[in-house]
Formats: structure tokens, sequence, C-alpha cells
């Protein structure tokens, strides 16, 4: 019988928290290896495939951006709850209520026309994301409920919300039955970047600047410093005066605004239109990038084109080899796996106890009790 | 090495050494401890005394180094092997679930499936015949902490160890309660046990002690017998160099002195079932003096504490005022813009953020007071000014550390409570409140930050100093009162308090009667 026990490391490696997303990286891609060896698919023509290809050119690129615009708006909202130990899974719900608020626009009022239109699409989007977040923000403040099951349960609210919509009050009269609303007028749409060298739009660049400006906030500012220490230590935080609940209401709005943000550009970006699904997992996705990334925003952005990559991919293997693209799906979970165990491992490492203790009397066997053995 | 094992040391220590990192923090450590004495291990705090008795107690590995149990060289790998050797210990902090009752707290360590009401009749039986009564079917969470104590050692005890280590055994009891102690142990001795004693305080260790070991910075400083030293010469071996003794110059003029804290009737129900009730708690600091508040651990001091400092609101805005004004609706910014200032009893995680550097830990307590100078237009943290103030204060208050802006966790617990402290300090606060000033800091430091008390209270603020160590309250105070039970005595002025009065009051006899019950004993 052997019991495992993880016993927190005296000091955490310097070295190693930084490679750690890299380790991560490496192991995914050797499980990923042998994934592909079973399906029987040579592992490196299906690397080429699914990590080389999809980026070797330019309007590929543009797609990449496309991808990963919403990733990282919606993964650095999340790495400030993350870093107040608040746990927004939600944003997947979010994301969606974002594109409907943002939606009211194009959908109710598509006479309404101008460069003002696009301006309060987001401004609205924003709205409604942070709306549908401070549902679980409301709960855990005022019954102490587990924001982690409130909003997640939420997501499923928000996706049959919108399924309801874009087949009822919302279809497109003329659309032949298609649950979907009417095409965005062109005043509705979010301009592209380059419009001659591919699709990309402008929500790449607001999720840069989200990055950039979170960042600012995160490490310069007060406000970023009362998100830290209430993560940390919630005691001193509220010794230093800083209000919990304050906190919690805060960081739901943020990143529900900023998932929100993601959702209205999406829609009026890439799409178009309000369909039944507007987002393939963005939303939980972007829970890995957050943590791929450090919880921290510039990391993110990287974290944030590597996931974006994996979806491409998975389009990529799906038509070139025939493979279904949930394999997307299970390269981000296998990425999630290894970026937490890495990270569990540089704060503790693992102790494998005998547990067959026999009745000691000597000193040989007392020593050769219990069998230490360590995890790299 | 492995020559002259004396049969008649039970324990015997040679060069034992542990490294973390950069640091050594056992240096080639020898210690011997023979059959039937207690020893004492001495030393301030960051000397070592720690790291060594976890690795005595098998939950450090040494990086080198021999022990010799009974004459024979042995590994302890895991405190289950200690045990088995029979080394029995009893830690400072109490690690009891006060849901359960005593029995149910031995049985769980013990985890021999024998049954509860077994370990119940011999924890009864144990525990009387050693002096130190106690009810194993009572719940740990309606006992004090010096019953608390008892059901640690008496769990120790169960195991029939050889070696008994205790750790700053009294930093929790009133002088009564430290006199049955003594006698327990003296009882153990006589049977031939061995006891490895914890402590800084000297007049302690020269009372119950046959011989000492003394360790400065990881090294052994000397061995010697305690009987034949003075408290002076002891604490000059575990320092190095004298320690100043603290000045307090009489306070004149108090009565007229405009009162800077007042506490009107101020109650407040339990929190969580084993929280502390305060029960119409009435109190003035007037500009000038230091109070003490003394008492037993767990008498309602941290709820005291959290009241006045604005962490928990007061229904009756009147029950906390300070500088005349009501503050009893004002959260703890609200009182620190008034003028006051707070120092938690717990230093990581409440006085400071842990893995936060010293400079963000400035910015935890004085970002709303020193607003203008610490935090710029939009938000912005001005880091350089608060890592100047931050040197600032390391620079006043003598604060060691490894690095220039260290995180707090890594300092010793004497020179980060000297922080802050001094971070307090350093705003000339009018109200200043401290709960535990100098818990586990050392002697060098202790008198610091005391010295600083006292002179912060002369210049004309008003000090409130709440602490379990009667030595200190005795230093700093020109009146102690006692918390007991949620209840607070009527303040002694020091010319009329001595141990005994305010042991008593500690104990629970009636506040404000305290000559009655002198008589009474």
């Amino acid at each position: 019988m052997m019991r495992i026990e993880l016993v927190k490391r005296p000091q955490r490696s310097a070295l190693f928290s930084v490679l750690s997303p890299f380790i991560a990286f490496a192991l995914t891609m050797i499980a990923g290896g042998i994934m592909f060896a079973l399906l029987g698919v040579n592992p490196l023509d299906a690397f080429n495939i699914y990590f080389i290809q999809p980026i070797s050119e330019v309007w590929q690129l543009h797609e990449l951006a496309i991808k990963a615009a919403p990733l990282i708006l919606i993964a650095v909202g999340l790495s400030v709850c993350y870093k107040a130990n608040i746990w927004n899974i939600g944003a997947e719900g979010q994301f969606i209520f974002g594109a409907i608020f943002g939606s009211i626009i194009p959908v109710l009022f598509p006479q309404f026309e101008g460069p003002l239109v696009i301006p309060l699409m987001l401004l609205l989007g924003m709205v409604g994301g942070a709306f549908y977040a401070s549902i679980p923000a409301f709960l855990k403040t005022r019954f102490s409920t587990n924001e982690i099951l409130t909003s997640l349960m939420l997501v499923y609210v928000a996706q049959l919300f919108l399924d309801w919509l874009v087949r009822g009050p919302w279809r497109d009269p003329e659309g032949h039955g298609f649950p979907q609303t009417i095409q965005f007028g062109d005043s509705a749409v979010l301009p592209e970047l380059m419009p001659d060298a591919g699709r990309a739009n402008w929500g790449f660049v607001f999720a840069l600047v989200a990055a950039v400006a979170i960042w600012l906030m995160m490490s310069r500012m007060l406000k970023g410093f009362e998100v830290r220490v209430l993560g940390s230590s919630p005691r001193a935080g509220r010794f230093a005066g800083f209000g919990f609940n304050r906190m919690v209401f805060f960081t739901f709005l943020l990143s529900g605004a900023l998932a929100g943000l993601a959702g209205i550009s999406e829609v009026s970006g890439a799409i178009g239109q309000l369909q039944p699904v507007i987002s393939p997992g963005y939303g939980f996705t972007a829970i890995i990038v957050a943590f791929l990334g450090r919880l921290n925003p510039l990391g993110i952005v990287a974290a944030g084109l590597v996931l974006a990559l994996t979806y491409l991919g998975g389009e990529a293997v799906q038509s070139a080899l025939g493979i279904s693209d949930k394999v997307a799906r299970v390269f981000q979970g296998m990425l999630l796996f290894f970026v937490l165990g890495c990270d569990t491992l540089i704060h503790y490492r693992i102790r494998l106890i005998g547990m067959a203790l026999t009745k000691a009397n000597g000193t040989a066997q007392l020593e050769a009790a219990p069998k230490l053995e360590e995890a790299r | 090495m492995s020559a002259n094992h004396d049969r008649s040391n039970l324990l015997e220590v040679r060069g034992l050494t542990k490294i973390f990192g950069s640091l050594t923090a056992c240096d080639h450590i020898d210690l011997n401890i023979a059959k039937g004495e207690i020893h004492a291990l001495l030393g301030e705090n960051g000397a070592g005394k720690s790291t060594l008795v976890k690795m005595l107690f098998g939950s450090l590995e040494p990086n080198a180094g021999e022990i010799f149990w009974d004459g024979k060289p042995v590994k302890i790998t895991s405190p289950g092997v200690a045990k088995k050797l029979g080394i029995g210990m009893v830690f400072q902090h109490f690690s009891l679930f006060e849901a359960l009752t005593a029995a149910e707290n031995i049985a769980l360590s013990l985890n021999d499936g024998s049954p509860i009401s077994t370990i119940a009749a011999k924890a009864r039986a144990l525990s009387f015949s050693y002096g130190l009564p106690l009810d194993p079917d009572s719940l740990v969470g309606d006992l004090s902490v010096g019953e608390r104590q008892r059901i640690e050692i008496i769990r120790c005890l169960l195991q029939t160890p050889q070696l008994i280590i205790l750790d700053e055994p009294t930093s929790v009891l009133t002088p009564q309660e430290a006199d049955k102690l003594f006698e327990t142990l003296e009882r153990l001795r006589s049977e031939g046990k061995s006891i490895l004693y914890i402590s800084h305080r000297l007049e302690e260790v020269k009372r119950i002690c046959d011989s000492a070991t003394v360790l400065r910075h990881g090294k052994v400083v000397g061995h010697c017998n305690p009987r034949q030293e003075t408290a002076a010469s002891l604490a000059r071996m575990m320092v190095g160099s004298e320690v100043k003794a603290v000045e307090r110059a009489p306070a004149e003029g108090i009565e007229t002195a405009p009162a800077l804290l007042e506490i009107r009737g101020l109650t407040r129900k339990p929190a969580t079932p084993f929280a502390i009730p305060l029960k119409n708690i009435n109190l003035t600091v007037r500009a000038g003096e230091v109070i003490g508040i003394a008492g037993v651990a767990g008498n309602g001091q941290g709820e005291f504490f959290e009241s006045v400092s604005g962490e928990v609101l007061q229904q009756d805005a009147g029950s906390v005022r300070i500088r005349g004004k009501d503050v009893g609706a004002l959260s703890i910014t609200g009182r620190r813009l008034m003028g006051a200032a707070f120092v938690p009893e717990e230093r990581l995680g409440h006085g400071a953020a842990p893995r936060m550097k010293l400079s963000e830990n400035l910015l935890l307590s004085r970002h709303a007071t020193d607003g203008k100078a610490f935090v710029g237009s939009g938000g912005m943290v001005k880091n350089s000014t608060v890592y100047s103030a931050a040197q600032r204060i390391i620079t006043a208050m003598d604060v060691r550390k490894s690095a220039p802006d260290p995180e707090a966790a890594a300092l010793s617990g004497g020179n980060l409570q000297k922080f802050i402290v001094g971070r307090e300090l350093d705003r000339k606060p009018s109200v200043m409140v401290v709960n535990q000033p100098t818990w586990g800091v050392d002697a060098g430091a202790a008198a610091r930050i005391r010295q600083a008390l006292i002179e912060l209270a002369r210049s004309g603020s008003a000090v409130l100093v709440i602490s379990q160590d009667l030595d200190e309250l005795f230093e700093l105070s020109d009146a102690i009162a006692v918390m007991h039970n949620g209840d607070l005595s009527k303040p002694l002025p020091i010319a009329e308090a001595t141990f005994e009065k305010i042991g008593l009051l500690m104990g629970g006899a009636e506040p404000g009667h305290a000559e009655h019950s002198l008589e009474m004993a």
C-alpha cells in the first residue's frame, strides 16, 4: 500500500516558475504525439498540419488574430479575478450576453446608422457582460454562494437564452426559417484592420489595449495592489481597509465587461449576425489562456495566440486528415492539465509513503520505514 | 565521530547542521541531554532553536551530524520515528479541533484504534496523577488556553516518552498556571524522564532547569548551569551584547490630559460558536500614557482589537471614540484618517502580506493616510516614494534583512515586527493600539519596540498595548487592566499593580475586587 502526499517545498524555484509553461507545452506535444500515433497518423505529419501549416501565410495570421482576440480579452479579465482569488468560470455566458446586448442596436434598430453605432454597440456589449457577471457577484456577497457553481451554471442559461432569441423574437423574418438574426448593417460591422491582407478586425487591437491596461493596473496602480493583497492574504487586505465584497463586484464587473466586449466584437466582426452558437468555447478556453499566461496580462497575449492556434490546427487536421476537430479540445485540456500539474510541482514535491509500517525495534527498520521519493 | 557516547545521556547530538539555501540555520550543534534532567534551550528568535527541535522531532532532515539515542546512533526521519524512539513534543501552537472533545482529539493523534472511552479513562487517570486536572469529555472550544495545553501535554505523556520537548510552554499561561506546570515538570524529572525546555524567559529557566544550551546565529555559544548564572549573564550569552533596559519616565499630568481613545460600553456578540463575546467594556487612554491590557490568550483580546481597529464595525457609533469623535461606524481606514494606528497580533497574513515586499507592505496600512505622498494621479502608486519611505523605516528601526526590499515572509519574526511597528510610528499617530507588540521577538528587538512605544506616548500620543507577557506590560504601562472572558477590569495604576494581583484577575477573579480575591487565596 502506498500513499501519495504533496509536501510543500521550502523554496520555489524561480527558474522552473519561468520554464513551467514551456515544460507543460512540451509534455502536451509528447502526449499529443502519442494520441496521433494511436489514431494511426504519423505524429510529425500531424504536427506539421496542426501547428505549422495554419500560420504559414499572412491571411492565416489574420485568422489567428481573430481567434486570439476574444481569448486574450476574456483571459486578461479573468486573470484579475483569479489574482483576487475569485473564481469566475462563467465568462462564456458573459461573452454571450455581451453579444446579445450589443446586438440590440443592429437587430432592433437597423435603421440607426452612422459612426456612433459601433461605439454604442461595444459599450452595450460591455454593459451586458458586466450585468450578467453581476449576478454571481451579488449571490456571493449576499448569500455566500459559491461563485464557481453559479457563474458556471449561468453559462447554460445564457446559451439557451440566445438560442431562444434567435429562434423566436429576434429571428430574421426573411431568413427562410433559419435560426439567426438579420445580417448587421454596414455601420454595425466592426472594421477590418487591413482588408487587403486578411480578415483581422479591431477586436485584436482591443485585446492588446486591454492587456496593456490591465498589466498597468495590476503592476502599477493602487487598485491592482488591492487585488493582489485581497487575493493572497484576505485578512491583511481587511486590515488595509480593502473591502472584500467590493472586490468581488469589481472583479466580476471588470471581467464580465471584457468578456462582453469580446462577445460583441466577435458577433459584429467575425460573424455579422447572431446565431444559436457564437463561440467555440472561448469563455472556457480563456481560463486555460489565463493560467498558461501565468495570470500576467502580457503572458496572456502569448498564451492566447498559442491557444488560438489549437483551434486553427483542429480545423486543419479535420480537413486534411479526417480527424475530428474535437482534437482541439483535447489539446486544450492537456495543456491546462500539464500547466496546473507543473505549477503544483513548483510549490510541492511528491512523497510516496509506504503504509505497511512494521513494529520497529531497531534502528535499521526505523531508517527503512518511510521511503522518500522525490518528483523532479 | 562516534566516540564517547555516554550511556547516562539520553540524547546526544554531534555536529548537527541544517542549511537552507545560503543560510546555515544550525551550524554543527552539539547537545547532551542527561536522563532525568530539565535541559533549557535558549536563544533569540532566529537563533536556530526551532530548526534544531524540528530535526530532533523528525520534521526536518539534517544536512550533517549524528544523533545518539541512549548511546546508539539513530536517524530520525519522521515524527513517527521520533515517537517510536520515545520523543514527545508539545508545540507552542496547539493543533486541536475545537469542535471535538479532549478525548477525541487525543484519540486522533494516537491513531491506534482503541475506543474513545478507554482513552478518556487513561487520560483522566494520567491527568490527575500529574496534577493537571482535565475533563476528557469537554469540548476543546470551551476550554481555556491553559487547559488546551494540558490536553497537548497529556496527549504527549500517553505515548510514554522518555524525552519531552516543550516549546515556550508558559507563553500562554497565567503566573499561577505556570507554577502548576513547573510542579508537573519536576514530577516528571523525578521519574527519570528528560525534558528539553525551550524558552526565552530567563527567570523560569533559572528556576527549573538543570542545564542549558545557548544558541546564537545557529551556533552553540555555551553550555551552562543556569542556576549559577544571572538573568543578565544568560541574556548576554543569548544576545551577544548587553540588552538595554527600557526606560520609562514617569508620566505627568495624565489626569488632565485629553482622552484620545475612549471605549464606552463596547459590547459584541460572538461571531462564531467559539468566539468570545465582549461585555460592556469601558476604557479611557489619555494623551501621554501607555495602558496595558493583560490576559491569557483567547479571552477576547482579538475580538477587542478588531472592534477598536474598525475591522469590525460597531452598532453603537459612540462605543469607540477617537480624539473626541464617535468612530464606531467608521472603517479601519476612517479611523486611521482620524490619527489612529494599529498593529495586530499576527504578523504574517494580518499585519503584513507574506508574499509582498516590505515597500508594498508599507502601502498596506498607509495607502489612505499617506495617499497624497504615495499615490499619484489616476491611482498610480509612486513606487520610488514608497520605497524610500520603507527604507527610512528600515533604518529607523534597524530592520535586518538579506535584500534591499525583501518579501515580508523572508524576514525573521522580530525584524518583521520592528518594520510593522515602525511603519505605524513613522506616521506619528495620536492613538496607537498594539496587540502583542513583541510576541516571539528577540530581546534586543523587543527592547527597541517597547522603548519606541513609551517615547510615542511621552510625546503626547495615547498608546494601548494588549499583551500576554506580564513582564512586558510592567515595563511599558502606566496602568494595567485585565481582560478575562470578554470582561475588562478597571486599570490598576502601575504603582499598585503586582504580579499576584494581575495574575488573579487573569485567572478570572472578579474585576475590581482584586484585594478581596487576594485575601481568599
